[in-house]
């Protein structure tokens, strides 16, 4: 088959739903935008362990800090799961590791803002893990087959998650004024960076079009951003929570809530590296990976040893 | 002194000690030397809250007066912690932090197969399950000494580093009063000169196996069972107690 026909025959197999399996064939540019997303998905769980770790010492009850240790053991698990989806293409996952730190390879931008009091835990479980269930809900049903099925599983434990976040803040509404006012905080310094986690509008993401033909996408961004907002603002009304958007109406012809302008400048200056906590995220990865050389590089010369000692045996 | 009273006290000893090194190893999060270590860590952590817990919530039911485990893990001032001092020392580096956990986790190991036998259901029932807990994180952190001690010059040095710096802390988790010798007449608790030989046996085959050498004794630091710790504590306390002691009353 010539390289066209191959492209007719694979663009078939998408329009009937099939999976591609890593040794199928494939277009360069399928095979590079899902290790982009892929790695890129990857590295978000690994950073996202940093904000989300910078209140485990400080959970402020035993269970509080159970069900947040075993929330950034999920995340981290998730990282292995798709470090090892994305090595499928061939690439190893020292090599991501270096493109994450020197900024060659991207990680979601909504962890590049700090958590500043307890209910930022509570906000990022709530909505941060609440906009990813929506986008990988619909990443589920994408048309690679090893990361549709990580989706799957990755998607069961979110929903805990999100469960355990909105705990947080709706314990926080019921508590004292001062709990109230950190859970009010959090929400508005939260609730924005979650809708901009759906990326730029359909009219101007880069990534959208071919991405939908391909079924690496299988929904807009837009689409899926109202469905989250639709979705949370009666959550937060529910336990007294207002959401910083004056604009936000309810729109009782199409069922949606219709919501304000989001600041585009900001999501440009955060995903170009610009944000509050883009720097320290990143040097925070850095040192502790330097850090950690001499003990990856004892346990590969014990490796080595152990490997001649058998083979003299 | 009355058995529920040393009952109390001993819960207290077992579950601070457990929670003190629970909150140092959660320091690792997001630092490990590899994604593996860094989850394997921060489990280690996480069982060993749940033991802290259960502990407590016995604890709790023994003082009555409202108390809670989480008044108790949150709420009392240093002298009244009584975890054994090796738990509060610094992570350091990767080699510290598993030259602890082989030193505890081999402690607890021979600790807790005793407490099986204990005389106390909830002791029993407690050490059953923890049992299990512990004997993994002993096989993970001897891995780790074995393969350091092994590995590079580096690592040797450093394994043997974290060892001298240790080993003056031991002597403490064996140290005992007149609530051993109570819940030792009951049946409840063992004999702790008992436990200190098979940890030793413990402890002498993994250090043998890493090529380290146990350091003499001059220098021992005891005092966990009357509070008097090291300068440590009192700043992983305040780290961990912040919100409830910032706001107090709220329920979180």
């Amino acid at each position: 088959m010539t390289d066209e026909q191959k492209l007719v025959h694979f663009q078939e197999r998408i329009d009937a739903g099939e999976k591609i399996e890593p040794k199928d064939w494939m277009p360069e540019a399928y095979r590079k935008t899902l290790l982009r997303q892929i790695s890129q998905h990857a590295h978000s769980e690994v950073i996202g362990m940093q904000p989300e770790g910078n209140w485990v010492l400080r959970a402020p009850s035993l269970r509080a800090k159970k069900i947040l240790l075993a929330k950034i053991q999920d995340e981290g698990g998730h990282g292995l799961y798709l470090y090892s989806a994305a090595e499928t293409f061939g690439i190893d996952r020292s090599e991501m590791i270096e493109q994450l730190q020197t900024g060659k390879a991207k990680y979601s931008s909504v962890f590049n803002y700090p958590t500043l009091n307890w209910a930022d835990i509570g906000a990022i479980g709530w909505l941060v893990d609440g906009a990813a269930i929506v986008n990988q809900t619909m990443l589920a049903k994408c048309s690679f087959g090893p990361y549709a099925r990580a989706m799957v599983r990755i998607c069961k434990e979110e929903g805990f998650h999100q469960r355990q976040g909105y705990e947080i803040m709706a314990k926080m509404m019921a508590g004292t004024n001062e709990q109230k006012a950190m859970a009010q905080d959090a929400m508005n310094r939260w609730w924005w960076p979650s809708l901009m986690m759906f990326g730029p509008h359909d009219s101007s993401s880069a990534h959208t079009s071919e991405s939908m033909k391909w079924k690496i996408k299988v929904e807009s961004n837009d689409s899926l951003r109202q469905r989250f907002v639709n979705r949370t603002v009666e959550q937060a009304h529910h336990i007294g929570l207002t959401v910083p958007d004056l604009n936000l109406t309810y729109n009782k012809e199409t069922r949606n809530w219709n919501f304000g302008d989001i600041n585009w400048d900001e999501f440009w200056t955060v995903v170009n590296g610009n944000g509050p906590c883009n720097h320290q995220r990143i040097a925070h990865h850095i040192k502790y990976h330097r850090e950690g050389e001499w003990v990856r590089e004892a346990a590969v010369a014990f490796g080595k040893k152990q490997q001649k000692q058998n083979s003299l045996n | 002194m009355k058995t529920q009273e040393a009952i109390y006290q001993y819960c207290l000893r077992i579950a601070d000690s457990n929670l003190i090194l629970a909150q140092r190893l959660a320091e690792w999060c997001s630092r490990g030397p590899i994604l593996e270590e860094d989850l394997a860590m921060t489990n280690i952590s996480l069982d060993l809250f749940g033991q802290a817990e259960t502990l407590y919530e016995y604890a709790a039911t023994i003082k009555g007066d409202n108390a809670t485990a989480d008044s108790l893990a949150f709420l009392r001032v240093e002298r009244e912690y009584f975890n054994r001092l090796i738990t509060e020392q610094p992570n350091g580096d990767f080699a510290v932090t598993m030259v602890r956990e082989v030193l505890f986790s081999a402690y607890q190991n021979h600790l807790y197969q005793a407490l099986c036998k204990s005389n106390d259901e909830m002791f029993r029932g407690f050490a059953e399950k923890a049992l299990k807990e512990v004997k993994y994180h002993l096989r993970h952190s001897s891995e780790w000494v074995i393969r350091l001690g092994g590995g590079t010059e580096e690592s040797k040095v450093r394994s043997q580093a974290a060892l001298n710096e240790l080993w003056r802390f031991t002597v403490d988790m064996f140290e005992m009063d007149e609530v051993d010798e109570e819940l030792i007449s009951m049946g409840i608790a063992p004999d702790m000169k008992e436990i200190n030989k098979s940890w030793m046996k413990t402890v002498t085959e993994v250090f043998t196996e890493a090529e380290l050498h146990i350091p003499d004794l001059n220098n021992v630091i005891k005092g966990s069972n009357k509070g008097i710790h090291t300068e440590h504590l009192g700043h992983i306390l305040s780290e961990m107690q912040y919100l409830q002691r910032a706001f107090p009353g709220a329920t979180w």
